[in-house]
């Protein structure tokens, strides 16, 4: 075989594999808007649920995602954010500590999203929420049963590395002569980080916030036994109540729903909804991340 | 008699176990500007960072020897590098604004040392953009960005960024050397304005600057002192053989 036949086929494998990317986006998002487009309206986003889910809207679905992931953000990101300073700022590159932390954030990556769930379960819920109630509450069951605070720091343990990642890699970008800048001029470390690190990096924490709740907001499994509800006829009032999210309304619909071909439409929609907010969101985090590369060269 | 404001005594730095410094003995003298000299690589550098401890920042450096500024040994145990850096500032070879407006830039220092009150914060910021000799050409503009500003004027920002924290000493690490002629002609009057009120330690690789600059010079070569004068001897009567290599162009 010669080198320019080999050269042909090899340029079309990878041009069949993009092709085949390609398509398996299209056709999602081409089934998706065809079956959803149709049936998602104004009303249909503000109104419950009705009739066994096969009529009306996913109002308290949207309202529980938004608020879920409200929450893990604030629980997330501050917490990601300190993590990243200290790696990127006061630990020595090659200590024991530094790379356990890093080996720690790398595995809490690729955990499976539904061993957060259980862990949900069996630490904040069992262990957390149950003594709370011993201790706070005389027993009286309120905060050792699924809730959407449990749920939310949940999934903020899942989108932690997210959240580590994207920061450090913007602290990393603020050039030395910044930092030397601040120091010469006789500011302490901790002034340094937070008058020109961290500003400096308002970019990255964005990103990595943004991502964070585009993931966040689709996952199913971490909320599935931590706070999710079937169906719930009100808004959630308080943290320790319980919630609806799209991800999951997907999946009851689609599965435990006592006709579920008559809730197709509203699954389209709902898949729709689903997406477009993820999408929407990677796209914002796409462009803010190629300005900060882009500024880092 | 000249008054000492800092002298380096039986300093020598060490990269690991690489000597970088060699037993340095240098005074300083007091309101007057002393130049650096000296190859690529001589320690010029090295030794104006050990003088506000900014070396302090590299991990695996080893000092040894003293630094008296105003008597007190700046690697003594219990020296606050942090008050030590607002009695020495330091000019460094690439502007460096912070990406703020010119006036968040000079306000900076102020800023972090607790002053809060505006009408104290605008002095201090037309007070320095003045004696940086920016201040006509900024003062229209102070909440623009300070990346807005051309190299020069940036250069001359960062001076005035150093002199609203008020320090006594200004190290300067090649201020001049990225611009162009007519921007540091004005770098250099302005050191010869600023030499009236403080200490002035400047490196440079360019010999006419520093015959024109400075009082000062000492020429540094691998990592010693090779001599040190009013600058007037050094360029006209060297008294090592290296130096008049190395100002007559012989090599370096």
């Amino acid at each position: 075989m010669n080198r320019n036949r080999k050269d042909i086929i090899i340029e079309s494998l990878t041009g069949i594999s993009v092709l085949l990317i390609i398509f398996i986006i299209i056709s999602i998002l081409a089934i998706t808007i065809k079956g959803g487009w149709p049936n998602l309206s104004w009303k249909f986003l503000i109104e419950f649920p009705k009739d066994g889910m096969t009529k009306g809207g996913i109002f308290p679905a949207i309202v529980g995602t938004a608020l879920m992931t409200l929450i893990m953000t604030i629980a997330a990101v501050p917490f990601g954010v300190i993590t990243a300073v200290y790696l990127a700022e006061y630990a020595k590159e090659n200590s024991v500590f530094a790379k356990t932390i890093r080996f720690a954030v790398k595995t809490l990556a690729v955990v499976p999203s539904i061993i957060f769930g259980l862990f949900g379960l069996g630490f904040f819920i069992g262990f957390i929420g149950q003594n709370m109630d011993k201790i706070f509450n005389g027993g009286v069951l309120k905060w050792g049963q699924p809730s959407i605070l449990w749920a939310s720091l949940t999934m903020a343990l899942l989108t932690l590395p997210v959240v580590i990642v994207s920061v450090e890699e913007a602290i990393r970008t603020i050039p030395v002569e910044m930092r030397e800048a601040s120091l010469a001029l006789g500011a302490t470390k901790w002034q340094t980080i937070r008058r020109v690190v961290l500003p400096g990096s308002l970019t990255g924490i964005l990103t990595g916030t943004i991502l964070a709740i585009s993931r966040g907001a689709g996952e199913v499994a971490p909320i599935l036994f931590t706070g999710a509800a079937y169906y719930l006829s009100d808004l959630p009032h308080s943290l320790s109540d319980q919630f609806m999210s799209l991800g999951y309304h997907i999946y009851i619909m689609s599965t435990q729903s006592s006709n579920v071909d008559a809730t197709l439409p509203i699954q389209f929609a709902t898949t729709l909804v689903l997406l477009l907010l993820t999408f929407s969101l990677n796209a914002i985090a796409v462009i803010l991340r190629y300005r900060i590369r882009k500024k880092a060269k | 008699m000249e008054n000492l404001k800092v002298r380096a005594k039986n300093l020598s730095l060490f990269y690991g176990d690489n000597p970088a410094l060699k037993n340095i003995s240098l005074d300083i003298p007091e309101k007057r500007v002393s130049a650096l000299i000296g190859p690529s690589g001589c320690g010029k550098s090295t030794f104006l960072r050990t003088l506000n401890r900014m070396n302090d920042l590299i991990d695996n450096v080893r000092i040894e020897g003293e630094v008296l500024v105003d008597g007190i040994n700046i690697y003594d145990r219990n020296i606050d590098v942090v008050n030590l850096r607002k009695k020495i500032g330091m000019i460094f070879q690439k502007s460096n604004p912070f990406a703020k407006s010119v006036y968040d830039n000079i306000a900076f220092g102020p800023r972090i040392n607790g002053i809060t009150k505006k009408s104290q914060l605008d002095e201090i910021v037309e007070y320095s953009l003045r004696q940086a000799a920016i201040w006509d050409e900024v003062k229209g503009r102070l909440h623009n960005s300070a990346l807005s500003l051309s190299g020069g004027q940036q250069q001359r920002l960062c001076i005035a960024r150093t002199l609203a924290v008020n320090p006594e000493i200004i190290l300067m690490d090649e201020p001049a050397s990225a611009l162009d002629p007519i921007s540091t002609s004005k770098i250099e009057e302005l050191i010869h304005e600023l030499k009236q009120k403080y200490t002035i330690v400047i490196v440079t690789h360019n010999m006419q600057q520093a015959a024109r600059t400075s009082d000062y010079t000492a020429f540094f070569y691998i990592g010693e002192l090779v001599e040190v004068n009013r600058t007037e001897i050094i360029f006209s009567n060297p008294s090592k053989k290296q130096t008049e290599d190395y100002i007559s162009g012989r090599f370096g």
